[in-house]
């Protein structure tokens, strides 16, 4: 745990993110561009035809989503045990990041389900839990903005993240727990056709890295918005 | 390459295009915010670098 203490340390954390982060925004527009140009090389799927490409970014954009979550509940958890300087604002700066994931896999989703499904929407377990996951993403911002101290609004947020992170697997799980339209677990099952994986595995990395590249520069705004609110009391 | 959809473009394009603007203006709203952030710091910084250099707590 030490390596994670010392760059808990804002300081640290700018010197780290100093260097990470250019090589990150790189590596995104690397994976993107490869992602898109295989993404658009890919033959239709036996059964879902050219929406197979929906899958690049559909579920790249749920999964973001969802993982973002679970960055902030592992964020509340250090920051309530271990009182962490830079967790609180490593668990608030995602929440933005997550909540746009979170509404374009329920777009991206909408739009393959009417093609596939005949409607946009159905309130199955999955697309119902997901729709969920937006509502925690709001009200955990709106509950960092409603309360002013921000010692206490961190600490408010931090329970309620580590609470709703149940919804996760509740997520995960629902097309196995209920008779779900949405479709079952696809790509961990190994039902997914090789063809597909490069772009798939491309887009996955380029979304995962362009949450990480925005999540370090939002926790630097925050930093530095911080040394300008000191600066503005000690003067 | 290839960018024939068929049937399916209808539903395949719109999600690309909204996909790239939100992500898009995601990166470009999370930059602004950063630049503006560094501005007003350094613009605070500035009359005190004239004065006696003073450590500052964080």
């Amino acid at each position: 745990m030490n390596w994670l203490f010392k760059y808990a340390n804002p300081h640290n954390f700018m010197r780290l993110s100093n260097v990470v982060l250019p090589v990150a925004a790189i590596a995104t527009v690397l994976c993107l561009v490869a992602g898109l140009y295989f993404s658009f090389s890919v033959p239709p799927d036996y059964q879902q035809g050219t929406t197979i490409t929906l899958l690049f970014i559909h579920v790249p954009a749920d999964l973001v989503a969802m993982a973002a979550y679970v960055v902030i509940a592992v964020c509340s958890l250090l920051s309530l045990v271990w009182r962490h300087p830079l967790s609180d604002t490593a668990a608030r700066a995602a929440a933005p990041l997550g909540a746009v994931f979170t509404v374009l896999g329920l777009i991206t989703g909408a739009l393959w389900g009417k093609p596939m499904w005949g409607t946009y929407w159905v309130w199955d377990a999955r697309l119902t839990s997901f729709l969920l996951l937006l509502f925690l993403y709001l009200g955990y911002m709106a509950l960092w903005n409603a309360i002013e101290d921000e010692v206490r609004a961190g600490r408010a947020a931090a329970i309620l993240a580590m609470i709703s992170v149940v919804n996760i697997p509740i997520i995960k799980f629902s097309v196995d727990w209920w008779s779900t339209l949405h479709q079952g677990e696809t790509i961990m099952a190994g039902k997914l056709a090789p063809v597909y994986l490069p772009p798939f595995l491309l887009m996955m990395a380029g979304y995962m890295l362009l949450f990480l590249t925005l999540w370090m520069m939002r926790i630097r705004t925050a930093i530095v918005e911080r040394r300008a609110r000191n600066l503005m009391v000690s003067a | 390459m290839n960018f024939d959809m068929g049937q399916y473009g209808a539903y395949i394009w719109p999600a690309y295009a909204i996909s790239a603007l939100a992500l898009g203006g995601l990166s470009v709203w999370t930059v602004a915010a950063w630049r503006r952030a560094k501005a007003r710091l350094a613009a605070l910084e500035k009359p005190r670098a004239e004065k006696p250099r003073r450590e500052t707590n964080t």
